[in-house]
């Protein structure tokens, strides 16, 4: 069984660092290999390497290439494992981290932030604040109408209180949005995704939040695999499985939420990523739920490079290309797995 | 039977032609922040009777909740207008108002000075303030002339990055807003990231700092409130000439983006600047 663990979780690592290493070396502005890896090397101390780097070419790598790679890693990550267990919880394929109500939360924060709070305080810590509480709001809203309607025992209230809570935060950010059509770039560029604007602090901003998320979620994946023979079933195996329900969607949720605040609404990568591993290494969660996280975060930074570098030195929105290169690549995933049926 | 045809004939002969040239408007509706700015400019203002949303300037001009962006015909027709202005037709407004008999113009973006002064005078001819529109566009031509003279040979090819928004959209110099700077001989960064022709690419901040721009334009102060201190805040910029010469121009989002009379004091805005950036 260990083995059989062993080589998947190896392929993520290489995958991941494949990813990273593109992410760095590649973009708008050609570094050099030779320059990039010298420049890495003068940052280790005792090793007296003199980085061959111009002040605007360093600036270039450290402050605005390699913060975005590594938020790319978190944020992609994070939604990868995010999609996977809220399918695992509910059972559900159709299941992705913005299920229940938590885009459109944290989409109508980031508008009122946007329309209301310019002027008020720095922006620029607002909108990931405001973001991050709007889509906390959403998920417990739908969790207390989702409750009220079952007693907690159906998902699917819940679910449909997550569609519920949805539409109507979105109508709601919407009309914001519509009387205020002045901040439309604004909004619009939020809701589109981005990890252009990204530098450390919004690395350092996320990073706990997700790490501490990622690391419970991990440690409940044995617990989703018990959970996906059904609710009966499990809890006769002696799993809580409302505790468990509960604890795993928290955590998902800190974390979604701590990555939407900052990168926006990126589409895609937390349905496709936890499928496409399914379909590759079959259901078990002690297999989905890492190499989630692991294949999550180099899709993302794959997907980034493809942003800043497919129409250089312009830019696409983030969400296109996930979208656009995730839709085909998932298409041949279903395809070819359906073939080994 | 021959003569009812062509009588018909006739009237469908005589309608264009007799609408071609009706009396001045007086109950005109503006839907466009920059027709507004014109009309007022040529001296059309005692007509306007409601102007859109968005129409802030000037500050006499009688603005209403109506939208140029999703109009209501029926809030429209309420003000019993005779001349609607509109710089787009969004789901199909001009038509919906012809079907009330209200007469539209259509004064889509410039995309050079020419142009915005074509559309000065094509709102003189509609209003009846033909000569008051023509002297406004020999004032504007006079003054722009001034301005390009007044650049030093020092001040020509400095480069600038005209930011639309924090999220890097820029403007090239096939836009309106470019083309007018590049009249004092500035050169637009953006213009090497247009491959799709749209003429507001999305540049990416590596771009932006590996061009490294004499100027940078700020035209996103009113928006997403961006200034030189901002700016120079963020990470991996320092070393950008703009930003250690002095060299940012915030200006007003709306004047940046419209084509109205008021571009004259964006482009001796951006003039100045680079005068005294030569300078050092």
């Amino acid at each position: 069984m260990r083995r059989a663990i062993r080589l998947p979780l190896a392929c993520g690592v290489v995958f991941l660092a494949g990813a990273g290493l593109a992410g760095l070396l590649v973009g708008p502005v050609d570094l050099g290999v030779g320059e990039i890896a010298r420049s890495a090397l003068a940052h280790v101390p005792f090793l007296h390497v003199h980085s061959p780097l111009s002040g605007a070419d360093a600036a270039i790598l450290w402050q605005l290439r390699a913060p975005r790679v590594v938020l790319g890693l978190l944020v992609g990550g994070m939604l990868a494992l995010a999609g996977a267990s809220y399918q695992g919880v509910f059972r559900n394929p159709l299941a992705d981290p913005y299920l229940l109500g938590i885009a459109a939360g944290a989409g109508l924060g980031a508008t009122l932030a946007i329309v209301y709070g310019s002027g008020v305080v720095e922006s620029y810590d607002l909108v990931p604040l405001a973001a991050f509480a709007g889509g906390a709001v959403g998920v417990v809203a739908a969790y207390l109408l989702g409750r009220s309607a079952s007693g907690g025992r159906s998902t699917a209230a819940l679910i449909l209180a997550g569609v519920t809570v949805t539409s109507f935060l979105t109508a709601a950010q919407t009309f914001v949005q519509q009387q205020h059509s002045q901040s439309l770039q604004e909004v619009y560029a939020w809701i589109l995704g981005h990890l252009d604007t990204a530098g450390w602090h919004d690395v350092a901003l996320v990073a706990p939040y997700i790490a501490v998320s990622a690391g419970v979620i991990l440690l409940h994946r044995r617990v989703l695999d018990v959970l996906s023979l059904g609710d009966e079933e499990a809890a006769s195996l002696g799993v809580n499985v409302r505790r468990t329900r509960f604890v795993v969607v928290v955590f998902a949720t800190v974390g979604t939420a701590a990555a939407v605040a900052i990168s926006g609404l990126i589409g895609f990568v937390g349905i496709i990523v936890p499928h496409a591993v399914r379909l590759v290494l079959g259901p078990s969660y002690r297999l989905i739920l890492p190499l989630s996280l692991l294949c999550g975060a180099g899709f993302l930074v794959f997907a980034d490079v493809i942003a800043r570098t497919v129409l250089s030195p312009a830019e696409l929105p983030i969400g296109v290309v996930t979208a656009f290169f995730g839709a085909p690549f998932f298409a041949i995933v279903l395809r070819t797995s359906r073939s080994f049926a | 039977m021959k003569g009812l045809v062509f009588g018909l004939f006739a009237v469908l002969l005589l309608a264009p032609a007799a609408s071609a040239a009706p009396a001045p408007p007086h109950r005109i509706v503006s839907l466009s922040p920059t027709a507004t700015e014109d009309l007022f400019a040529i001296g059309a203002g005692a007509q306007v009777v409601a102007v859109d949303d968005q129409s802030d300037y000037p500050a006499n001009a009688p603005r209403t909740k109506l939208s140029g962006y999703t109009p209501n015909v029926e809030a429209i027709a309420a003000y019993k207008p005779d001349l609607v202005v509109v710089s787009a037709n969004p789901s199909g407004l001009v038509a919906a108002l012809a079907k009330l008999h209200i007469r539209t113009l259509l004064a889509p973006p410039a995309t050079s000075l020419a142009g915005a002064y074509a559309q000065l005078e094509q709102l003189g001819r509609a209003t009846g303030h033909e000569a008051g529109a023509h002297k406004v566009v020999q004032r504007l031509r006079q003054r722009v002339a001034q301005i390009v003279a007044s650049v030093p040979a020092g001040a020509k090819g400095l480069s600038f990055y005209e930011e639309l928004s924090p999220d890097y959209y820029s403007a090239t110099s096939k836009t309106f807003t470019g083309q007018v700077l590049t009249l004092l001989g500035l050169k637009d960064i953006a213009d090497a990231a247009d491959k799709s022709g749209s003429g507001y690419p999305k540049l990416s901040a590596e771009y932006i700092v590996a061009a490294d721009p004499d100027l940078i334009v700020l035209a996103d102060t009113k928006c997403c409130g961006q200034t030189a201190a901002k700016v120079k805040a963020r990470p991996g910029w320092s070393s950008i000439s703009a930003l250690s010469n002095d060299g940012v121009v915030a200006v007003s989002d709306d004047v940046a983006s419209r084509w109205g009379p008021r571009i004259v004091g964006f482009i001796r805005a951006v003039a100045e600047r680079a005068k005294a950036v030569a300078a050092k």
